[in-house]
């Protein structure tokens, strides 16, 4: 029944994928049975996760990075995710303003993700469109995180390189990059190197990363960049994507990178767990007259929260 | 998380918002993207100066319901044709065009004609475009999407 848009995308074709991206992103039946039907067939695009505060660069960088591996012959799709309002539930989606140079290139593919306000949804949903452009065929998969919090960091484990990016000036923000991040970078970049500090926060990074010890960590690579300049000039950007390429080559193959594969499937898997069971618990919730009823009791101390949580958890 | 997100009740609505020709006005664009998301909408911006075969290929990418162009600067019987055109080489008519910004009355059947689906005034308010979605779009968008 589903096998025409299976085979549709197996064969490339655009449109079909992009139907099928939104609806899984939708939540729609059926095209979770078709990504079952694809899934065979994904595994051959190198993906790689772009993370860093808003306004670091990550949207530049990738810009650029699309042009350079364009320059290799290399298809390259492109996830962007921006934060859904929690208020609305409306969001403002432009990361691609600053890749619209690419925009008429048939090897190029780029879609922008709204965060949703899925309890773990946000990486399922990256997942889902990551598989589709890599049964689409796109060699590299570039994939923009909103920020750097924990849903980043459960995107950043499902990419073969995460690269981290800073900006000179922010001695603070380095400090924060310590809570997790820091663990899951294969690449730290200190993007805006035309500006002030650029050598201080490469010197902090160091440190940081020395801190570590000699364990693996001692290998992240750190590459100052100026992303504004794509290509040109003193950018950098050669230097980051030869950095990438190191770290591909490093694990490829080895027992690291199986590791790492078989990381990132539980990721997948425990994402999709935990997502299923919260949809229940939402619609058993609902069952039960919503959260406001119970939030009564328990704000009466008529009940406790536990008891009231285990009530609705019952034979999940 | 709230219902609508967890059950599906309803299909998510894709709006992209784009700027296409020289004049590098973009503040309605703006207005209008934000209205659109501050109605709970997705809004794909893009920015200034994008051509009309950017503008379909964009809507193609992001699988967008409707497009949305604003347009200050009098090409709006040259743009909006073009955007047309360039939708139906993609074989994407079936995407809704709608557009704001400086257009005459007189100007208003033309653009029909070619199959525009709704022109804003300038100051047209939140309530007039979610009315316009609601009523209009989305009925469409289900229909298609099912
Ligand atoms: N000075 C300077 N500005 C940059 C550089 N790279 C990006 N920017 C600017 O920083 C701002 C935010 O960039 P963007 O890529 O959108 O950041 P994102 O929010 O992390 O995706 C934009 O105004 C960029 O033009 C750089 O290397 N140097
Ligand atoms: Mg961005």
């Amino acid at each position: 029944m589903h096998t025409d848009r299976v085979d549709r995308v197996r064969q490339g074709d655009l449109r079909a994928g992009s139907r099928l991206m939104r609806d899984l992103d939708d939540r729609i039946p059926k095209a979770i049975e078709e990504l079952k039907s694809l899934y065979a067939h994904t595994g051959r695009g190198y993906i790689v996760g772009v993370t860093g505060n808003p306004g670091s660069g990550k949207s530049t960088v990738v810009d650029a990075l699309i042009a350079l591996y364009r320059e290799q012959g290399l298809r390259v799709g492109v996830v962007a995710v921006d934060p859904t309002s929690p208020f609305s539930g409306g969001a403002i989606l432009g990361d691609r303003i600053r890749m619209q140079r690419h925009a008429l290139d048939p090897g190029v593919f780029i879609r922008s993700l709204a965060t949703r306000g899925h309890l773990g949804g946000l990486s399922r949903s990256t997942f889902d469109v990551v598989s589709v452009l890599d049964a689409l065929g796109f060699d590299r998969i570039l994939v923009e995180t909103v920020g750097v919090g924990q849903d980043e960091i459960d995107v950043m484990r499902a990419a073969h390189t995460s690269i981290v990016i800073t900006v000179p000036g922010l001695g603070d923000d380095i400090q924060a990059l310590k809570a997790g991040i820091l663990e899951i970078a294969d690449v730290l970049v200190v993007n805006k190197a035309d500006r002030e500090g650029v050598d201080r926060a490469v010197r902090d990074l160091t440190h940081m990363l020395q801190l570590r010890g000699h364990d693996e960590r001692a290998q992240i690579e750190i590459v100052r960049t100026i992303a504004a300049r794509g290509l040109g000039e003193g950018s950098g950007v050669r230097a980051l994507a030869a950095a990438i390429d190191a770290h591909r080559e490093r694990w490829d193959g080895g027992e690291e990178g199986r590791r790492r594969a078989r990381d990132r499937a539980a990721a997948h898997v425990g994402d999709i767990v935990r997502d299923r069971l919260a949809e229940r618990a939402a619609r058993r919730m609902r069952e039960q007259g919503g959260l406001d009823a119970v939030a009564d009791k328990v704000a009466a101390r008529e009940q406790d929260p536990y008891t009231a949580a285990e009530d609705i958890l019952r034979d999940l | 998380m709230t219902e609508t997100q967890t059950e599906n009740k309803e299909r998510s609505i894709r709006i992209l918002v784009a700027k296409p020709g020289l004049d590098g006005h973009d503040r309605g664009a703006k207005v209008v993207a934000r209205a659109l998301a501050d109605a709970g909408y997705e809004v794909v911006y893009t920015g200034l100066h994008q051509t009309p075969e950017m503008v379909a290929a964009t809507a193609l990418q992001e699988d967008v319901d409707a497009i949305g162009l604003s347009i200050m600067s009098g090409a709006h019987l040259t743009l909006f044709p073009a955007v047309m055109e360039a939708l139906k080489a993609q074989s994407a008519e079936d995407i809704v065009v709608f557009g704001g910004g400086i257009i005459p009355d007189d100007d208003l059947p033309k653009l029909q004609t070619i199959g525009v689906d709704k022109i804003f005034k300038p100051g047209a308010s939140t309530t007039e475009i979610v009315e316009w979605v609601e009523g209009s779009l989305r009925p469409k968008v289900e229909a298609r999407r099912g």
